[in-house]
């Protein structure tokens, strides 16, 4: 029995050196970096190859939508130091005061990026934030499930489809389109209004017209023809169309969302250095074009942008379909339909979450 | 000297404290505490408006609990009245899918029963629709199974199965094959056997076996989003959503968790009366 | 029992059975499938068998599991056994209520006990910051981490929580069942308590622990939920992983990972069950 006692206390010594262990791995010989993006959002390699040129390791994980991703930062016992949230929830967290100004000196590929994407108005004076992708909320749909096109949100409301439409699975977007439908700002803060297009939602779901609400699932459930209509990214459009080449994008006629999701640095980061590091390499042109390669999110890089048909055709030897590339990075009359999200003030953000939650109670 | 062995029992004591009691003090404190910080009661105020949520969940908590009971029970009888080898061999069977991990047996269901699944692959291939079809003059072009409330049951049954069972197994197996005998004796049929004597004393393990059934299935979040669509919320997923999800409140998800575990620890209080005694069945 | 029905039973058993392993058979298959496909079988392959090695979530993940279920197997086995001796032999009225806090694990929803752990381990952290703070700037010997966060060590507590009580459970009706005088007859020839314990108790004991400790075992390597919510964002165990692939697309990686398991354990349950058969085979003919 002793025996037993003294490995019992053994143990939880251990285990005591293991917590406290977690705590202090900044000063230990290894660097790390803890990295938290979206599902099938960066190319492995070049994790790879960042760890390769600065031996610092990444510790990449993945949240499911912004709103989950707050969640996990708010509850605490997270220890994430870069995060890539979407431009509203940035504003949000910067108003909640969650992330660290940056130090660009150590971001010198900074002045890569595209004016365009720069000071944006979740972060006007552009002090946490370096721009990572961008691009549009559209409906992706199966011409041959639906039997014909649809160019309208409605479609997302319409019964024609009823058991077909795969529904986004955050609230944001889903509540997003159905303003949209009705003819209202994405951003409106009128609460008839955000009222009025949940009950389109509400009526939609209870009149069969959803197979349910998705988020990523839906990569699967569209390429197997097992879902017909659903709205998402354009840069998952393109990785579900290469893998069935019959599935259709548009931009619907009521105009939509452009999105961009950036990186930012969380204020009690552990390893806000190897972060700006990170930040810097995921900057290079040569990193953007191999991301934009593989994830098919147009990059803010100017100059990736503008090298990735190229680029597509030295490493495919196909010249790259301008439609398509059209969709990754839509043009200028596109994106004059659409409107970013922004920041939403706290009450109209808790009627948002009541109202959502509500909706799964229906 | 008796007290002193009880001494063993001290460390083990501490860490329920610290890892049972602690925790679920801190989900009470929670449950009172407003998003600002401060006493309310306002979180249980909100619960009112979640009374479809619960209902729905207790409802096909039961309905699986059930459906578990009839096939659990007579599977366990059955391997009970088997030989030694046979009884290991099927005991092992049952416990094995355990070992695969429940999401992917769950997710594995999700291929098996959606539109363009195999099972309304292999209905198309045998011709089953064309002939209903024919039969009944409609348009059918699969059965929808996937991400009703009745795949979402399915999935229920499918996991927790084993945890009726188990339990159920190991009170029958332990049962004094002199008692049946005598029960036989006194010229009971086999039916009057198993009514009088089996059943009465298999209860503990039906009892916790119900438990075990149960309470998983009431509080299940990965199971509902995978077969059921997220399309009705169950207990779990408004917990989970509360807490790591899209509406993040942790409050108001503490309160909906306690309310929840309050009428369970009711639930399970009443059902145990009926079995009474501090024995409980032992899973193996 | 007559032929017949026994025939029927075994039909039906046959039946549940399909039931339970329908899933697992179709996993298994499309681990070989040549295509990502979920349904749609496209000819046999083994490369997600040679993708498996080289993905670093899986694997890490694979060990992660590994390592957490056997610490706190042999953790809650260990402190199960001793709670288990100390509550026998404890009053009725001590052991009572410590039953009832026993069984809240097992009886509370997983989803509340990761969640409440969750809550007690981040209230912890807050509270351990202003301590090392404190420590820090009082002395300036020993510098104290000031940030803690969830990971290996709070996942492997929450798993020994939810262990101990299946062991208790399984130790405590064997301490019934055995005889009291044996210990005592020990004593009497001169053993004392610790000898007894281990050449008399232990003996006697041991199915409840083995089993117990199997259960535990069991039970960690399928747990996701508790382990959701406190194994922090740094640490995944396999079952996280595949939480996180459910949300987009299965890799048939995971089906790969899960058959070398299943096929694992199949294998080493057959080779207990040979072994334990055996034995018993020794024995009956040592009693003739």
């Amino acid at each position: 029995m002793k025996k037993t006692f003294a490995m019992l206390l053994a143990l939880t010594m251990v285990l005591t050196l293991c917590l406290t262990g977690c705590g202090d791995s900044g000063g230990g010989g290894e660097r790390t970096v803890n990295v938290c993006g979206w599902g099938e959002n960066i190319d492995p390699e070049l994790i790879d190859r960042f760890e390769q040129e600065t031996g610092i390791q990444v510790n990449y994980q993945t949240a499911e939508s912004n709103e989950t991703m707050y969640a996990l930062i708010k509850q605490g016992g997270t220890d994430y130091d870069v995060i890539v949230p979407s431009d509203y929830m940035i504003g949000q967290m910067i108003a909640e005061g969650m992330l660290a100004e940056l130090n660009y000196d150590n971001i010198p590929n900074f002045s890569l990026i595209g004016e365009a994407y720069k000071n944006l108005s979740y972060d006007p004076e552009n002090k946490y934030t370096v721009p990572y992708t961008w691009g549009t909320l559209g409906i992706i749909y199966n011409p041959d499930m639906v039997g014909g096109d649809i160019d309208s949100w409605g479609a997302l409301f319409d019964q024609a489809y009823a058991g077909q439409v795969g529904m986004i699975g955050n609230p944001r977007d889903a509540i997003g389109a159905a303003l949209l439908y009705l003819g209202y700002s994405v951003n409106t803060t009128d609460e008839a209004e955000i009222r009025q297009a949940c009950q389109l939602i509400a009526d939609a779901k209870a009149a069969g017209v959803y197979q349910g609400f998705f988020m990523d699932q839906l990569y699967d459930k569209m390429e197997a023809g097992e879902t017909a209509v659903c709205t998402y990214y354009a840069g998952d459009f393109l990785s579900m169309y290469a893998n069935n080449p019959a599935l259709r994008f548009v931009v619907p006629k009521e105009g939509s969302n452009w999105f961009v999701d950036a990186m930012c640095v969380l204020k009690d980061a552990e390893h806000k250095e190897e972060a700006e590091a990170w930040i810097n390499f995921i900057c290079e042109t040569e990193s953007c074009l191999a991301n934009m390669d593989y994830i098919w999110y147009a990059s803010p890089n100017a100059e990736a942008l503008e090298q990735y048909p190229a680029y597509y055709q030295e490493q495919n030897g196909e010249a790259l379909d301008q439609e398509l590339y059209a969709i990754m990075a839509a043009p200028a009359e596109v994106l004059e339909r659409c409107e970013p999200y922004l920041n939403l003030p706290a009450d109209t953000l808790a009627l948002y979450t009541d109202l959502w939650v509500d909706l799964g109670i229906s | 000297m008796k007290n002193k062995r009880a001494l063993f029992a001290v460390p083990y004591v501490g860490w329920m404290a610290l890892f049972v009691v602690a925790p679920i003090v801190m989900v009470v404190l929670y449950a009172f505490t407003a998003a600002s910080g401060g006493f309310t009661l306002e979180n249980f105020a909100r619960i009112g408006g979640y009374a479809v949520v619960f209902t729905r969940s207790f409802q096909l908590a039961l309905i699986a609990t059930v459906i578990c009971l009839l096939i659990g029970y007579p599977v366990a009888y059955m391997i009970s009245r088997e030989g030694p080898r046979f009884q290991r061999v099927a005991m092992m069977l049952v416990m094995l899918p355990m070992w695969m991990n429940f999401l992917l047996r769950t997710y594995s269901w999700m291929s098996i029963l959606e539109n363009t699944g195999l099972l309304n692959r292999f209905f198309s291939a045998i011709g089953l629709f064309s002939l209903i079809n024919r039969l009944f003059g409609v348009q059918l072009e699969y059965f929808p199974m996937i991400n009703t409330q009745g795949a979402v049951v399915l999935g229920m049954v499918y996991n927790y199965l084993p945890f009726m069972i188990l339990p159920i197994y190991s009170v029958i197996e332990k049962l004094d094959s002199s008692l049946l005998e005598a029960a036989r004796d006194l010229g009971a049929n086999s039916l009057g056997v198993f009514r009088k004597v089996i059943l009465p004393l298999s209860l503990p393990g039906v009892l916790s076996g119900v438990t075990m059934v149960f309470v998983p299935s009431v509080s299940t979040f990965a199971i509902s989003k995978l077969l059921g669509g997220s399309n009705e919320l169950l207990l779990g997923d408004l917990i989970e959503q509360y807490f790591v999800g899209t509406s993040y409140n942790p409050y108001l998800g503490s309160a909906v968790a306690l309310v929840m575990m309050v009428i369970v620890v009711v639930c399970m209080a009443v059902m145990n009366r009926f079995g009474e005694g501090e024995e409980q069945a032992v899973m193996l | 029992m007559s032929r017949k029905s026994r025939g029927f039973n075994r039909v039906l058993m046959a039946l549940i059975f399909l039931f339970l392993y329908a899933p697992i058979f179709v996993l298994i298959v499309f681990s070989f499938n040549d295509s990502s496909s979920r349904t749609v079988w496209q000819g046999f392959t083994l490369r997600w068998y040679e993708e498996l090695v080289r993905d670093r979530a899986i694997t890490s993940a694979l060990w992660t599991t590994l390592l957490v279920s056997l610490l706190a197997t042999v953790i809650a086995t260990a402190a199960g056994t001793m709670a288990a001796v100390g509550l026998f032999h404890m009053k009725k009225r001590w052991r009572r209520p410590l039953m009832t806090v026993n069984s809240i694990p097992m009886t509370n929803a997983d989803i509340v006990t990761g969640v409440s752990l969750c809550l007690l381990f981040v209230a912890f952290f807050a509270g351990w910051a202003d301590f090392a703070r404190w420590i820090n700037a009082v002395q300036g010997l020993v510098r104290l981490p000031v940030r803690l966060h969830m990971g290996f060590g709070t996942l492997l507590i929450a798993h020994i929580t939810f262990n101990i009580p299946y062991v208790i459970l399984n130790v405590s009706p064997k301490l019934r069942q055995m005889d009291k005088n044996l210990v005592d007859a020990a004593q009497d020839l001169g053993c004392t308590w610790l000898q007894a314990f281990r050449k008399v108790v232990l003996p006697e004991i041991k199915p409840g622990i083995v089993s117990g400790a199997l259960i535990a075992f069991t039970m960690s390597v399928d747990d996701f939920v508790i382990s959701y919510f406190t194994a922090g964002s740094g640490t995944s165990t396999l079952a996280m992983v595949v939480y996180g692939m459910t949300k987009r697309r299965i890799s048939p990686k995971i089906n790969a990972v899960s058959t070398l398991l299943f096929i694992t354990v199949l294998a080493l349950l057959v080779v207990v069950n040979v072994r334990e058969a055996r034995q018993e085979q020794l024995a009956d003919q040592r009693k003739l």
